[in-house]
């Protein structure tokens, strides 16, 4: 991490006051992010993916949040900007397509308008005709078939498919240079999915795209990104390369998720591997590794917080919070001839 | 045939139309949604079949004819070789007790104002199967069975996690001993690391009471994984039919080969290949 990418992000740190006291959402998260780069945010509900996210848009700030740290976006710092200036950072330099397109566009207006109003609110000098024929234009990029009938569409016309890319025409619309998807084909079909996955791939290399991709599905993840970011109750607790993460995992969290996949390309377990337990209260997080009630592989050094850093001599970049040495862990994730977290009982 | 060799459930040309009305006085059928296009299946005692296909492929709206939650527009449903079909609800009531289902959001499918104890309880009560102390005995021994502890008894659904409300679901499920047990997307609300816990309950479940289910889901590995049997549900029909392997691995229909190739596969070597490859060959 040297700093110098598009985007870069520094010990965020996320709380909310509750009425059972303050819940650390986000608890240290920094990653950095190049243009045309696909960073994926893996977790579960509650490991903090979509705070983070969200908070670097602005989207978490209230009276009841606290958030540490620093986003910066070229060499803007985005947690102290006021909320004139974040709103030229919304759209413009950085987009989010949300997981719902059935709610993301507002039903009484055509999708059409909906694209050219936000065009113009930024682009003040763009005429109606002209705002109109780049939205044309953009959902025939994003693939939506005859897009100059289609534009007067409302939204209820559209399939889930076509509203996710319209969704996406939308958050294009700007030529932003951030991109933030947030499970953005977890609402579709598998089929629709793989046709979104395509075009999130086509349209980050055409338009040099950083986007960030927060999902909880790995499959996913194999087909699209270049960097994976393992989260788990507010923190990092794994990430490297693509490869990295899925041919050498290190922390036990990761080997149970990749184990618990069920996979059509391989004859079926008579048992899933699973993970036992769920995961825990940010309120009243365990002290030390948080996954430790829930790691078989518990050892007594694990009540201290284990720092994520580079382990492996020869992979820099793929850090881990798991105190195994590298040897235990190559051992220990052995699972019946694939990577799991415990053998199934 | 024999009784034990009949299958517990037998579905022939099952169809169920919604009709599209229109007309300021009079409601006249002015076209019909052809939700279910006469489906048929049969599922074997203690077996699964998995009922796989797209969102509007008809599957919710099949199981939930298949148990005369909906009446069906014709068509035939056995259940242990007595017709059900176009029974009123009164003739079904005996029936329910045999078959029950387990619904996808365990959010909204658990009463928020009541306790576990009496969510789980509710069905042995109505059905006057046990009261009292013999009820709360019974009910903390379905909680144990699901994994949960004795102590929920007296919680609300609000104090659990997804994966825990969704053994609640299954606890209430399972506590007539039903024979049948439709599940309609039991994991798919869940997290991952939480899905292959429910999957293996249910198998422990089926091994333990015997059950017979009828799962149906989008995600063919999550079917594939829990089926005897696969059939492939699309606009309204089933596409094809076969053992989990068969439908898998050596799938016949366009349409099934089509969703297999839509599944990630989650190994970025091979998904790869698999992408070099369709760009090769379109």
């Amino acid at each position: 991490m040297n700093g110098s990418g598009l985007l870069t992000v520094r010990d965020l740190r996320v709380g909310f006051a509750t009425e059972g006291g303050i819940l650390q959402a986000v608890d240290g998260v920094s990653f950095d992010l190049a243009p045309g780069e696909v960073l994926a945010i893996v977790g579960e509900s509650g490991s903090g993916k979509s705070v983070t996210a969200q908070t670097l848009l602005g989207l978490t700030r209230s009276p009841n949040a606290r958030i540490e740290g620093s986003v910066r976006l070229r060499a803007a710092e985005l947690l102290e900007a006021d909320e004139a200036a974040l709103r030229k950072v919304r759209g413009e330099r950085m987009a989010m397509v949300f997981q719902d397109p059935m709610t993301s566009f507002n039903p009484v207006h055509r999708v059409g308008a909906q694209i050219v109003e936000a065009i113009q609110a930024h682009r003040g000098e763009v005429g109606k005709s002209e705002a109109r024929a780049r939205t044309v234009a953009l959902l025939d990029a994003v693939g939506i078939p005859e897009a100059e009938r289609r534009v007067d569409n409302y939204p209820h016309e559209f399939s889930g498919g076509m509203r996710q890319r319209a969704m996406i025409a939308m958050a294009l619309s700007l030529e932003p240079e951030v991109l933030i998807a947030d499970e953005p084909t977890t609402a579709l079909d598998v089929t629709i999915q793989a046709q979104i996955l395509r075009l999130l791939e086509r349209l980050t290399g055409e338009r040099n795209l950083a986007t960030i991709l927060i999902t909880h599905d790995l499959g996913v993840v194999a087909e699209i990104a270049d960097r994976v970011m393992v989260m788990y109750a507010g923190r990092v607790v794994e990430e490297g390369s693509l490869d990295e993460i899925f041919y050498d995992p290190q922390h036990p969290y990761t080997w149970g998720l990749l184990g618990s996949l069920t996979r059509l390309d391989r004859p079926r377990p008579e048992r899933l591997p699973q993970i036992g337990g769920a995961p825990p209260s940010l309120l009243t997080p365990p002290a030390g590794c948080a996954f430790r009630p829930r790691c078989p592989h518990e050892f007594p050094k694990c009540p201290q917080p284990p720092p994520l850093e580079a382990r492996l001599p020869d992979a820099p970049s793929h850090c881990d919070r798991c105190w195994l040495s590298p040897e235990q862990k190559r051992e220990k994730r052995q699972v019946a001839g694939q990577i799991g977290l415990e053998a199934p009982a | 045939m024999t009784a034990s060799s009949e299958p517990l459930l037998e579905v022939t040309d099952l169809v169920k139309h919604f009709p599209v009305k229109q007309g300021l006085l009079i409601d006249r059928e002015v076209d019909r949604v052809r939700a279910v296009d006469g489906i048929g299946f049969k599922v074997e005692r203690g077996k699964t079949l998995g009922l796989v296909g797209e969102s509007g492929s008809g599957k919710s709206t099949a199981c939930r004819t298949v148990l005369q939650l909906l009446e069906p527009t014709s068509g035939s449903v056995r259940f242990e070789g007595q017709e059900i079909a176009g029974l009123s609800r009164r003739e079904m009531r005996p029936l329910r007790r045999q078959m029950q289902m387990i619904f996808q959001d365990p959010y909204a499918s658990l009463n928020p104002r009541k306790r576990v104890g009496q969510i789980v309880g509710d069905p042995l009560r109505l059905q006057d199967v046990a009261s009292g102390g013999e009820l709360r005995r019974q009910v903390q021994e379905l909680l144990e069975r699901v994994g949960l502890s004795p102590e929920h008894y007296d919680r609300y659904p609000h104090e659990f996690s997804g994966g825990q409300r969704q053994r609640i679901g299954i606890a209430r499920a399972i506590a007539l001993r039903p024979k049948l047990v439709v599940a309609d997307e039991p994991v798919s609300a869940l997290d991952v690391s939480i899905q292959a816990q429910i999957i293996n309950l249910l198998d422990d479940l089926q091994d333990e009471l015997g059950l017979t289910y009828l799962f149906v889901a989008h995600d063919i590995g999550v079917v594939r994984h829990i089926s005897d049997r696969i059939a492939v549900m699309n606009k309204g029909k089933i596409v094809e039919e076969g053992t989990a392997d068969q439908v898998c691995e050596r799938p016949r229909d366009d349409y099934t080969k089509k969703l297999l190739a839509a599944v990630p596969i989650p190994d970025p070597r091979e998904s790869r290949e698999r992408r070099q490859a369709s760009l090769g060959s379109s």
